[in-house]
């Protein structure tokens, strides 16, 4: 179980000290309150995963691990691929990178969704999935332009489910 | 900072009319984001889905999750037990 001793101190003072609440859910804004109900059975849902590991694929630009306020952009991904075709680059260390470096199912599951798919517990994989860096000190950028782009792309996918996964 | 970020993105796809679970690996930052749905599990900061190429705990842990999804007495902060 992680806890919040697991974290280098410097990390952990910095997470003590940070201003949740600022980003918390306001009564008076329905963008950061609404709730989609699900429109159908999961067997017949289109599902995407999003994951902040920090994944890119070889061809795409890496993320920018020198940005001290965080790297807000996103890489797009199709389903096609092996997710061990995915590279890592993250600025946080203070999680254990070598269990995705095994297997990026562990936080990009595209094997076992396809799995899923084939055994018929959900309907179909999304044509794309999303990668995040996380360690978004200033979310300011990420929550109004590059989640809200990635909201709208996977809508104008007709995707129903989104799973999200942090390092 | 990761847990907070699945949640401000997730909160920005729900509003787009999409349904969402995350992954929660730190009950105490979820608490404070509250997306609309989240499964915390008790596993390490990297490990999300429990452990690499442990094929049937992944998916568990993704049956879980998306057990969550018809939900709407948001939010959700469920626990995972393995």
């Amino acid at each position: 179980m992680a806890h919040f001793d697991d974290i280098e101190l410097v990390e952990r003072l910095f997470l003590k000290s940070y201003p949740f609440s600022r980003y918390a859910p306001r009564p008076d804004d329905p963008a950061s309150t609404a709730v989609t109900p699900l429109r159908k059975p999961l067997a017949e849902c289109t599902v995407a995963i999003i994951t902040t590991a920090g994944l890119s694929l070889p061809a795409q630009p890496p993320f920018d691990t020198t940005n001290k306020r965080g790297d807000s952009s996103f890489r797009e991904f199709p389903a096609a691929i092996s997710p061990q075709q995915l590279e890592m680059n993250h600025r946080s260390w203070s999680f254990d990178q070598t269990g995705i470096l095994r297997d990026r199912n562990l936080v990009m599951p595209l094997d076992r969704l396809r799995e899923m798919s084939y055994r018929g517990e959900i309907g179909a994989l999304a044509p794309h999935h999303y990668s995040f860096m996380g360690s978004i000190v200033g979310p300011h950028k990420l929550m109004r332009e590059s989640a809200p782009e990635v909201a709208r792309r996977l809508a104008a996918d007709g995707v129903d489910v989104a799973l999200l996964t942090p390092v | 900072m990761c847990n907070q970020s699945v949640g401000l993105i997730q909160r920005a796809i729900e509003y787009a009319g999409v349904t969402t679970v995350s992954i929660s690996l730190l009950r105490e930052i979820t608490e404070k984001t509250q997306p609309p749905r989240a499964l915390f599990v008790p596993y390490p900061l990297g490990h999300p889905l429990g452990e690499p190429d442990d094929v049937a705990l992944q998916t568990r842990i993704m049956r879980a999750a998306f057990a969550l999804l018809p939900r709407t007495d948001t939010p959700i902060l469920a626990s995972f037990t393995p």
